[in-house]
């Protein structure tokens, strides 16, 4: 019994770590280039064609249901439960994995915290996802920083994600491997979030 | 003659040491300036507190107690915690030291008294990963598999470790809320798993990595890497490991 739930803390977690990444990061790498179509010249009529494209897939609810929210709840509760478990000790040895390893968690926790209210002030709002929705809320400042914050810490927490993604399931081994997957996935970090904040920019343009 | 002078006239070392009486008692500080000796490393500090035990203020105190054995970082038992990184006293030279010299137990482990541990975690991990290779038969067992001289060279960098602990020390996930088994202990399985003896037992040790505080509490914080006194690449025994686990728990699974 103890053995068989012991392996199943094992199982967990790489649960939670594929979890991440498929479907929760590929989910991610959508809605960014769905928010992208906002960027463009006529940015409200291209945003809203592609969340209309979006709202016409088959068994839309089934889909967002078990492809994501299932799954983000999942990684996220999980994930608090690892952040909490978790030691902190940057501060007594501040090599760049170290704190890499800090911000991973704490990234996750604001992304935790940002996603739930971004679901509550769009999705679950009551209101038609549509770009006049977007500009309305982001017209608000405080609105607008709490955007960047979450973007940037969303899109870091998943570049540096796949970068231990990579280690936990054995795919970089050496350390040459897992230098070079750690300057890789800095700049999937960089671009996702300059892609991310550009968006939420787009938005403060009203249609 | 003022004091600063009577300092310059002889070189001194300043020590700063955590200490503790016993298991449950409470820590507290204790300063000593011992003579300086040209060369001399933390245990030479150590020895000169023990023959002469006056603190700072040349009040009698009881001498402070810590571990050793080769004195030349061979057996890990005088791992501490100095200047804020665990490290081996015995090759912790003062001249390259900043002073004052902080001395402190490794925490991670249950203190004994000052800067004396108690590492059976250690050596509990090792049994439960099965870090060893069992040649013991009823009649002759005959010499075993030769070992590729491309792996012993790598294995044997991984044979190097002396169990000192300093890997748990400096990591994040060895703590209260977990039961990480510790960076040295993957490592250790990795190690028996590639000898060609030792690979008979392949599964077994899969297994318990795979369980109670198995490699899956390892965070990636490396830490692990940046203080093993013997260099061993700690991180690529963890994620050569995750491979050997991921690859068994999907086979296993495919087997039933
Ligand atoms: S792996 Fe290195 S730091 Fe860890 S116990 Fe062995 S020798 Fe010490
Ligand atoms: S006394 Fe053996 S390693 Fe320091």
């Amino acid at each position: 019994m103890a053995q068989a739930q012991q392996s199943s803390q094992f199982l967990l977690r790489r649960l939670h770590t594929l979890a991440g990444v498929v479907p929760v990061g590929l989910f991610l790498l959508e809605h960014l280039f769905t928010n992208a179509m906002a960027t463009a010249p006529n940015g409200a009529v291209q945003f809203n064609r592609a969340v209309d494209v979006i709202q016409h897939i088959p068994l839309l609810h089934f889909v967002e249901f078990f492809f994501i929210f299932l799954p983000l709840i999942y990684h996220g509760v999980y994930g608090l439960y690892v952040a909490f478990t978790s030691g902190y000790n940057a501060g007594q040895y501040s090599w760049t994995r170290n704190i890499l390893f800090m911000l991973q968690r704490i990234t996750g926790i604001i992304t935790f915290v940002f996603i739930i209210f971004h679901l509550w002030t769009t999705r679950f709002s009551g209101k038609a996802p549509t770009f006049q929705m977007v500009h309305e809320l982001v017209s608000n400042p405080a609105y607008f920083w709490f955007m960047i914050i979450g973007v940037v810490a969303a899109t870091f927490h998943f570049a540096n994600g796949l970068w231990s993604f990579c280690i936990h399931w054995g795919i970089t081994v050496g350390a040459r491997a897992q230098r070079v997957t750690a300057a890789v996935t800095m700049v999937i970090f960089v671009v996702l979030a300059a892609v991310g904040v550009d968006a939420i920019v787009a938005f403060t343009h009203s249609a | 003659m003022t004091a600063t002078a009577v300092e310059t006239k002889r070189k001194t070392v300043h020590l700063i040491i955590e200490r503790q009486d016993n298991p449950d008692s409470k820590p507290y500080t204790q300063e000593f300036v011992v003579p300086y000796v040209p060369g001399m490393n933390v245990i030479a500090c150590l020895m000169e507190i023990q023959r002469n035990p006056v603190d700072k203020d040349g009040k009698p105190v009881a001498p402070v107690t810590w571990e050793m054995n080769c004195l030349e970082e061979i057996c890990g038992a005088c791992m501490m915690v100095i200047n804020g990184k665990p490290r081996q006293a015995c090759t912790s030279l003062v001249d390259q030291l900043e002073q004052p010299i902080r001395l402190k137990p490794a925490r991670t482990f249950p203190v004994v008294r000052d800067l004396v541990v108690d590492r059976s975690r250690m050596f509990d991990a090792l049994k439960k990963i099965k870090a060893w290779i069992p040649i013991d038969g009823t009649y002759d067992l005959g010499p075993g598999p030769r070992m590729p001289e491309k792996d012993r060279q790598w294995a044997y960098e991984l044979s190097r470790c002396f169990t000192c602990g300093a890997c748990l020390e400096a990591c994040p996930n060895v703590n209260e809320r977990t039961s990480f088994i510790g960076p040295f202990a993957i490592s250790q399985a990795r190690l028996f798993n590639e000898h060609p003896t030792g690979q008979m037992h392949r599964e077994e040790r899969l297994e318990a990595l795979m369980g109670e505080g198995g490699i899956h509490e390892c965070g990636n914080a490396q830490n692990c890497v940046e203080v093993c006194p013997k260099g061993i690449p700690l991180t690529t025994s963890i994620a050569a490991m995750n491979r050997q686990v991921t690859w068994h728990a999907i086979g296993a699974w495919l087997k039933k």
